[in-house]
């Protein structure tokens, strides 16, 4: 498959008064066609901003991506792009969905108008085709009467209908990529799987990239062709689901799954093991591995430089010292179809 | 309104079913004076639009052997030095209260939206600047500001609406600006952005109406402010000039030659711009207290 995206030394930082803080700090990973990619990590590692810089949605100032960075998409540097340029890769080539679809919609437009109206503006459709298509795109999202459902307001929608709009938002100009920025996780649990599996269905129907950001293993597990791990602004883990989840090499990955909570925990007598202590502070970040002070199995080594990213199976790479080493094992078992609540 | 939809919670939906006859009457008895305003609003725009048939007199035209006629059965509010009918004066002079305050109201408050909202989402310094103008326009009151543009201007209709224009728009500015500030936060206008709308398209048409609530009460009370700025002006003969029928045009000819002598001539128009402002600012006040869902009582 041909590489649709390749984000290259991404860095993003935000001038605070408390100092620059550098939520994304130097990251590298391609998507091709058609694939899906799930980026995970805790909250404030960077995940999001990653995405946004995507399709410079940053806000500058106190943002800034910095020289050096580069995001081709289709062979073209976004970050080269002129603002005209720039808006038409946005909602036409790559779209979003946001997390919370409570506040994602307009609350005084109606669905209709906010749907076509990325059609007419990207598609070049005029209203009456427009309309015929947000129909279309209603019902292939699971929304049912949508004549009816077209002319009304958000507030008429509940959270899941709310984020199958989005997603119908997101789809409707025939995009190369959507990035969804932890989809789920404002929806109650039910809903999540239904809104996932519609995801998934609908891009691998029309050969769309997806790009999902969540912090839940469990989302990943099912749905992600290939893994991306982050920590305060990098990348430390990064391989296919199945080598994530089998074979982890990096402490981060390997604490990641052993605090995602499971079913056969309770017979076994074990308790949840969660990552102790907090992120660092992306304004103090010193010279040496970042996840140094929660890590288990930290040296001497690991405070004096920081480790790269090394390829340690068939296409999976991680940053970590010790990442070689059979001491790294995982405590117990990662059974995928556990872990996606299946 | 296009959509009220959006402002109505759900308690008053149920509202929406009953006939429009027993809405307005529920309406009426939660803000009786909000009524009263609007009513005096409604009689006001009947009277601007029919002037012409509501009285066989023309405003206009002399008439010396009526001069100074006392009010009586033929003219119910008397008669000028020019022998013109008060009452017809004051029905045309609302037409050019109307004409003047909805324009100068419209045109101010509708600039300041645009400037607020675009203050607001640029933030930075774009919104540092326009603010700090803003404030340099706050700093005068409202009639100095009105005073030194028609100064600098001259009198004539056009230039008294772009003096009640001007001191309207950072007024408007400022207020909608705090509402759009927190719009700017909700993640929808992210989500515009990430459809790839443009600036002028996200501001015009996915912000502004999400403040259209501060932008109406601010509208209602721009026209009485209006109104009365229209009369202040004409009476300091710097505004509509004579014989445009005008209230404060009124006031000034006969306050200053005929108050003992022919009273009636200085209170009618007195009474009409006194219950035209009083009645816009009732009906501001009632939309205020149902827009606003932080002052409306339960």
């Amino acid at each position: 498959m041909p590489k649709l995206l390749e984000v290259e030394n991404l860095r993003t930082q935000f001038h605070t008064t408390e100092g620059t803080v550098k939520a994304v700090d130097g990251i590298t990973y391609d998507v091709s066609e058609g694939e899906t990619v799930a980026i995970v990590g805790e909250s404030g590692c960077g995940k999001s901003v990653g995405a946004m810089s995507i399709l410079r949605l940053i806000p500058h100032p106190p943002g800034e991506i910095l020289e050096g960075s580069r995001i081709l998409f289709g062979g073209k540097d976004l970050l080269a792009m002129g603002d005209e340029e720039i808006r038409h890769v946005r909602g036409g080539r790559i779209s979003m969905v946001f997390q919370e679809p409570m506040t994602s919609l307009n609350p005084v437009l109606t669905i209709g108008l906010q749907l076509t109206e990325t059609m007419m503006l990207h598609l070049g459709l005029g209203q009456p085709e427009a309309d015929r298509r947000a129909v279309e795109l209603l019902g292939m999202v699971g929304i049912g009467e949508p004549e009816r459902r077209l002319k009304q307001y958000p507030h008429h929608f509940s959270g899941g209908m709310r984020q199958r709009v989005m997603i119908a938002l997101a789809l409707s100009c025939n995009p190369r990529l959507i990035i969804a920025d932890e989809p789920t996780t404002a929806l109650d649990v039910t809903i999540q799987a239904q809104i996932l599996e519609l995801m998934r269905n609908l891009t691998k129907q029309m050969g769309v990239a997806l790009i999902v950001i969540t912090h839940n293993l469990g989302v990943v597990a099912r749905y992600a062709e290939r893994v991306i791990v982050m920590y305060a602004g990098k990348i430390v883990e990064s391989g296919t689901a199945d080598q994530i989840y089998h074979n982890p090499r990096h402490p981060y990955t390997i604490g990641l799954l052993n605090s995602v909570p499971r079913m056969d925990l309770r017979q076994g007598g074990k308790r949840l093991v969660p990552i102790e202590g907090q992120p660092p502070d992306l304004t103090r970040l010193d010279g040496g591995c970042s996840y140094r002070p929660r890590c288990r199995w930290a040296v001497e080594a690991c405070a004096r430089s920081i480790p790269a990213l090394e390829a340690v199976g068939d296409g999976q790479i991680a940053a970590c010292f010790r990442a070689g080493e059979r001491a790294l094992d995982l405590e117990r078992e990662f059974d995928l179809d556990e872990a996606s609540g299946a | 309104m296009a959509t009220p939809q959006a402002f109505i919670d759900t308690g008053e939906l149920d509202e929406l079913k009953n006939p429009l006859g027993e809405r307005l009457w529920s309406l009426a008895r939660k803000q009786p004076l909000g009524t009263a305003g609007a009513l005096v609003v409604v009689v006001m725009a009947f009277a601007a639009t029919f002037a012409s048939f509501l009285t066989p007199y023309d405003p206009v035209v002399n008439s010396l052997e009526d001069m100074l006629t006392p009010p009586n059965a033929e003219f119910a509010m008397g008669t000028d030095e020019f022998g013109r009918d008060i009452l017809t004066r004051v029905l045309f002079g609302a037409r050019t209260a109307l004409f003047i305050g909805l324009v100068a109201a419209f045109l101010g408050a509708t600039i300041g939206l645009v400037l607020g909202v675009a203050s607001a989402y640029f933030g930075g310094l774009f919104d540092l600047i326009v603010q700090r103008i803003v404030d340099v326009f706050l700093a005068f009151p409202l009639i100095i500001m009105a005073l030194a543009v028609v100064a600098t201007l001259g009198p004539g209709v056009e230039n008294v609406i772009i003096a009640i224009t001007v001191p309207f728009i950072p007024q408007c500015a400022r207020v909608v600006r705090s509402s759009a500030l927190s719009i700017r936060e909700i993640p929808y206008v992210d989500a515009a952005r990430a459809l790839g709308y443009s600036h002028a398209r996200i501001i015009l048409r996915h912000m502004a109406p999400n403040v259209m609530a501060p932008f109406l009460i601010m509208l209602t009370y721009f026209v009485g402010q209006a109104i009365l700025l229209e009369a202040v002006l004409s009476y300091l003969g710097m505004g509509v000039q004579d014989p445009t029928p005008a209230w404060g045009l009124m006031l000034k000819g006969g306050a200053e030659e005929f108050l003992e002598s022919a009273p009636w001539l200085s209170i009618f128009p007195g009474l009409a711009i006194t219950l035209a402002v009083f009645g816009f600012n009732l009906f501001g006040d009632a939309l205020r207290d149902m827009l606003d869902p932080k002052l409306r009582s339960r």
